[in-house]
């Protein structure tokens, strides 16, 4: 596989949301905005690329009954240095992702790249790899940001296009749903042709 | 009084899947047949329950006077993980019926995020009652919010699943098939239980 098609494998073949449906619980819970989405998809990225870089290089040493808790506590370390690099640099970011920033931990993303790939490549493709897989995160949880906000406050990072309020619901529970159902359908739609 | 007002609201008001979005890739892998449903909520209440208080009282007695707090994440995810093979152990030399019914659902627990989510929620300020601690829980109202959070994980499970049974047997346009439509469908019960926000 060549090293520009492992980076943008992630927008389309293997995007993380709508083919491989991984992540869901981040996918769903932070984006109600499309800033929020941009955010959480960069968050994911990195401890994507650094865990993979990571377990790449230790993976040969690892003794196999024993790789996923190792991996774990790989994916854990990177996530803690995230939570406090995020608390020191960004301290609004963070209290507006909330829980959903130690719970990288468990998003199956980082954990599945980690045994499918990472784990049998080296450092460099395991780092493209990484980039590519959370580029896809990222703009797959952007494209949802931007249509929960568009409905549901009537504006674009921000930026407001309507006045007053837009469809609440699209901000609350059942909207993330809705949304990433209906994209689903679009995405199966297009992807299918 | 006050429990009663974690236990409603755990269940209904922010029900863990349809307000809280944790535990979403189990809630739509194995809710495919009622029967499978009913297993896994029963292993998640389970694992969810114990988890919450152990890593409680770990946080409580080792991690806060020790300052390891910004620990938290990796201990308390070693610390589920090795629950989980436990509880797996123990259940296979006690209860091997109870073992055989949950099969592959216990060691997929570990990495559902509802309980690492619970877990983290009920030792931070920040995440405990809905943002709005004026303290933080004790190990009662943790005991008690870890119980509730999973019966209504549970509920929500089962009741999509009795859902999704019906679904299997429509006719759905071809695009929708599949897990498009199942969202869609958690979607609009998400919106049946906003009905409940405001009662508490």
């Amino acid at each position: 596989m060549s090293k520009w098609s492992l980076i943008t494998k992630g927008f389309i073949k293997e995007n993380p949301t709508f083919v491989l449906v991984l992540g869901m619980c981040p996918t769903l819970a932070v984006t109600t905005s499309a800033m929020n989405g941009l955010e959480m998809g960069l968050a994911t990225m990195f401890v994507l690329l650094l865990s993979n870089i990571v377990i790449s290089l230790i993976s040969p040493i690892v003794p196999d009954k024993v790789h996923i808790p190792g991996y774990i506590v790989v994916i854990a370390t990177f996530v803690t240095v995230l939570q406090l690099l995020m608390q020191a640099f960004v301290p609004a970011v963070y209290e507006e992702l909330g829980l959903f920033i130690p719970l990288i931990v468990v998003n199956c993303i980082v954990l599945g790249r980690a045994e499918a790939f990472a784990g049998s490549h080296g450092a460099g493709e395991s780092a493209l790899d990484g980039i590519g897989i959370g580029l896809g995160f990222t703009v797959s949880l952007t494209l949802i940001g931007i249509v929960r906000e568009a409905l549901g406050s009537g504006a674009v990072f921000g930026w407001k296009f309507i006045s007053g309020d837009g469809i609440l619901a699209f901000i609350m529970a059942p909207g993330a749903f809705l949304v990433l159902g209906y994209l689903m359908v679009l995405f199966n739609k297009l992807a299918k042709k | 009084m006050e429990y009663f007002l974690i236990i409603v609201s755990a269940i209904f008001v922010n029900n863990i899947v349809l307000a809280q979005f944790l535990g979403i890739c189990p809630f739509l892998g194995v809710s495919n047949r009622l029967s499978t449903a009913v297993g896994m909520s029963g292993a998640v209440c389970f694992v969810i329950t114990l988890a919450t208080v152990v890593t409680f009282l770990i946080n409580h007695y080792l991690l806060v006077p020790l300052n390891l707090t910004f620990l938290q994440t990796i201990s308390f995810i070693l610390v589920i993980a090795a629950l989980v093979q436990m509880v797996e152990i123990v259940l296979k030399k006690a209860a091997p019926a109870l073992y055989q019914a949950l099969g592959i659902f216990l060691p997929l627990i570990t990495t559902n995020c509802a309980v690492l989510g619970v877990a983290i929620t009920v030792v931070s300020k920040e995440f405990a009652f809905g943002g709005a601690a004026s303290h933080l829980m004790n190990l009662g109202e943790a005991t008690v919010y870890a119980l509730a959070t999973s019966l209504g994980y549970a509920l929500a499970m089962i009741l999509f699943a009795g859902i999704r049974e019906h679904l299997a047997q429509s006719d759905v346009p071809k695009p929708f098939k599949g897990l498009p439509i199942a969202l869609i469908t958690v979607g609009i019960m998400a919106m049946a239980f906003l009905g409940f926000s405001g009662i508490v």
